[in-house]
């Protein structure tokens, strides 16, 4: 299954029932320099929408959504002490958590690449 | 023009000095003392033989180092400061010379009350006059600050609630023009946040929040609204919100952090606002920023009046008191105590001379001159800037960055060019709803000249961006300051929170 999107800006990547998530390269450039990310613990029930993550730049701190219920199964123990890798290499070694999906029909119906193309289209006005 | 370089790296009459730790002279001593007659030991063994890590100096210069210090500060009293959200207003000398007066800077807050009943007096008409400006029936007058204030009044929330036996209600809706300490506070209350979004004008979603309170209502306590809101807009349709939240059986908070702006010319109890905190630093001139300690007494409506923490002054037949134990008497339903002793006295006492000195219709100028500066720097502003809402605003005024798009400079570099100018930037990046936010409150205090200075620097700049070919030159500013652009990324991630001595190990090593 290919990448999905939520208008939060974080990306999904499904393998069965288990879901990576991360912030898209749109974020992290309107974030800026990323200095603090808190991951959570495995084992933490999580709801669509809810706070999963933390992440903090030069500029905000924001929350990280879950884009759907589930639960933690890991978070990146690297993001901590090397908040950089999210600039660098946001979706790839820069994600944030992998959760056991409830429900993987509920990460179909996320935005696919098209449509956060379009999104972003639309943002930037 | 190239800048000369010094044998001393100083520039000019700025000097470069090292840390206090870094100017140690072993030995070097503000006091001579003679040297003790021979007494015996009686340490046991335990006498000190090394160093305790004090730097040795004179004092001359201790009080050299400290007086530079203190000028490489910037604050109100040396210029512009139009620093959105944080009201740095001028604060008056006759505050600090009546908070000086011996009767109030010696009481101490256990003395008997039989005499400190001036001190008790004070408290309690400035507490009169918060009541009078706000129309509420009850203010609890020890808060430490504005948060503090917020916590006060979610907590007699909470309290209330709990008094109904409606513990259920677990959630807190807020808006996100709301400040940030909003959330921060309901949730160090216990309660979990909703974020209620915006509309297009930068004001509460009416029908979100109706959306949200029908989904959860006999689960909301409470709904926090900041008004005037953190994008310097007044919340137009705060009665209609007040309605919403008591029909759902939850209570109303506005966060009054802006009351500057509309002390005098509204009173908040008409608006059906169930408590509200005011920052008296902000609204009635009192110093903060390092200045001093704040001081965020919290208003309250009937409905919750009889949960305020103790201690409060009570006025009777036989003078004043303080009500001083929750559970008994007066304080039968107070939730507690939040506070050590009576709460910032020394802040009440300046607070109150700046509210006489003013008088109510004084204080009612300085809402309508905050506003009117706020809505000539916008108004100048907008030739060039583009702002972030339709004006008019209330005491600040918010652009976004559209102004910028596509000449590489960014809303940061603007800022850091505006200290070569002479200017505090302003507040950048916040609030977060606007992007590449500028929110500056120029205050009342400011001249129209001042304004003029400011808005033509600014205007400068834009242009200057605008123009193109410039971006090297504002990536690399400040260029004027005493240190130049500083590495913000690197200071969050690698912090350097102390001095520590250059390792003991490192200089024998490099003399092997």
């Amino acid at each position: 299954m290919s990448i999905r999107y939520t208008k939060d800006h974080e990306w999904v990547l499904l393998d069965g029932k288990i879901a990576t998530v991360g912030i898209t390269q749109y974020a992290q450039g309107q974030l800026g320099d990323i200095v603090f990310v808190e991951v959570p613990a495995a084992g933490k029930a999580l709801t669509a929408g809810g706070e999963a993550a933390v992440v903090e730049s030069v500029k905000a701190a924001s929350e990280v959504y879950a884009p759907v219920a589930g639960t933690v199964k890991e978070g990146n123990a690297a993001l901590p002490d090397a908040p950089e890798t999210v600039n660098q290499d946001p979706q790839g070694k820069g994600w944030f958590f992998r959760m056991e999906v409830a429900n993987p029909a509920d990460v179909e119906a996320l935005m696919d690449q098209t449509a956060y193309d379009k999104y972003l289209q639309e943002l930037a006005g | 023009m190239t800048k000369p370089t010094t044998a001393s790296g100083n520039r000019g009459l700025q000097l470069e000095q090292g840390l206090i730790f870094e100017q140690d002279t072993p030995g070097a001593t503000a006091v001579d003392l003679p040297a003790l007659p021979h007494t015996r030991d009686r340490l046991g063994g335990m006498k000190n033989t090394k160093r305790i890590g004090l730097p040795g100096m004179s004092e001359p210069e201790v009080v050299r180092h400290y007086t530079r210090l203190s000028q490489k500060n910037y604050s109100i009293d040396s210029g512009f400061y139009p620093l959105g959200s944080c009201t740095m207003k001028h604060n008056p000398r006759l505050n600090e010379k009546m908070a000086r007066l011996p009767g109030f800077a010696d009481v101490h807050p256990f003395q008997p009350v039989s005499t400190i009943q001036g001190a008790l007096e004070l408290i309690d008409t400035t507490a009169h006059w918060l009541k009078a400006l706000t129309g509420m029936p009850a203010v609890a007058m020890s808060p430490a600050a504005g948060a503090h204030g917020e916590l006060c009044g979610l907590m007699c929330i909470k309290a209330a609630h709990i008094a109904k036996n409606q513990g259920n209600r677990t959630i807190v809706l807020v808006p996100e023009s709301a400040h940030g300490t909003n959330p921060a506070t309901a949730a160090l209350c216990g309660y979990s946040v909703e974020s209620i979004p915006a509309n297009s004008e930068g004001r509460v979603d009416l029908a979100a929040l109706k959306a949200a309170l029908e989904r959860s209502g006999s689960n909301v306590a409470a709904v926090m609204i900041t008004n005037p809101n953190t994008c310097g807009l007044f919340e137009r349709e705060c009665i209609q919100v007040a309605d919403m939240v008591h029909a759902a059986g939850a209570y109303f908070y506005m966060d009054g952090a802006n009351f500057n702006a509309i002390v005098g010319r509204l009173r908040i109890g008409d608006l059906g606002v169930d408590a509200m905190h005011i920052n008296l630093h902000k609204t009635f001139s009192t110093p903060h920023g390092g200045g001093g300690p704040g001081a965020g007494p919290t208003v309250l409506s009937a409905a919750l009046a009889a949960f305020a923490p103790v201690p409060f002054v009570v006025h009777d037949a036989q003078g004043y008191s303080v009500e001083e134990q929750a559970g008994f008497g007066a304080a039968k339903d107070s939730f507690g105590r939040m506070k050590g002793y009576h709460g910032q006295f020394g802040v009440f006492v300046r607070a109150l001379s700046y509210m006489l000195a003013m008088g109510s219709d004084g204080l009612k100028q300085a809402s309508g001159d905050a506003v009117l500066n706020a809505n000539y720097l916008m108004a100048r502003l907008s030739t060039e800037l583009t702002p972030a809402f339709p004006g008019p605003c209330m005491h600040e005024c918010v652009f976004d960055d559209r102004f910028l798009k596509g000449t590489g400079v960014t809303t940061l570099d603007i800022a850091k060019a505006l200290i070569d100018e002479g200017v505090h930037p302003p507040t950048m990046y916040f609030p977060l709803v606007v992007h590449g936010a500028l929110l500056m409150e120029p205050t009342e205090t400011e001249s129209k000249a001042t304004l003029d200075q400011f808005v033509d620097s600014l205007l400068h700049l834009a242009r200057k961006a605008k123009a193109g070919g410039a971006e090297a030159e504002f990536k690399s500013a400040p260029q004027l300051s005493p240190r130049r652009r500083l590495d913000e990324t690197k200071a969050a991630r690698k912090p350097v929170l102390r001095w520590t001595p250059p390792a003991a190990g490192a200089a024998s090593q490099a003399a092997e």
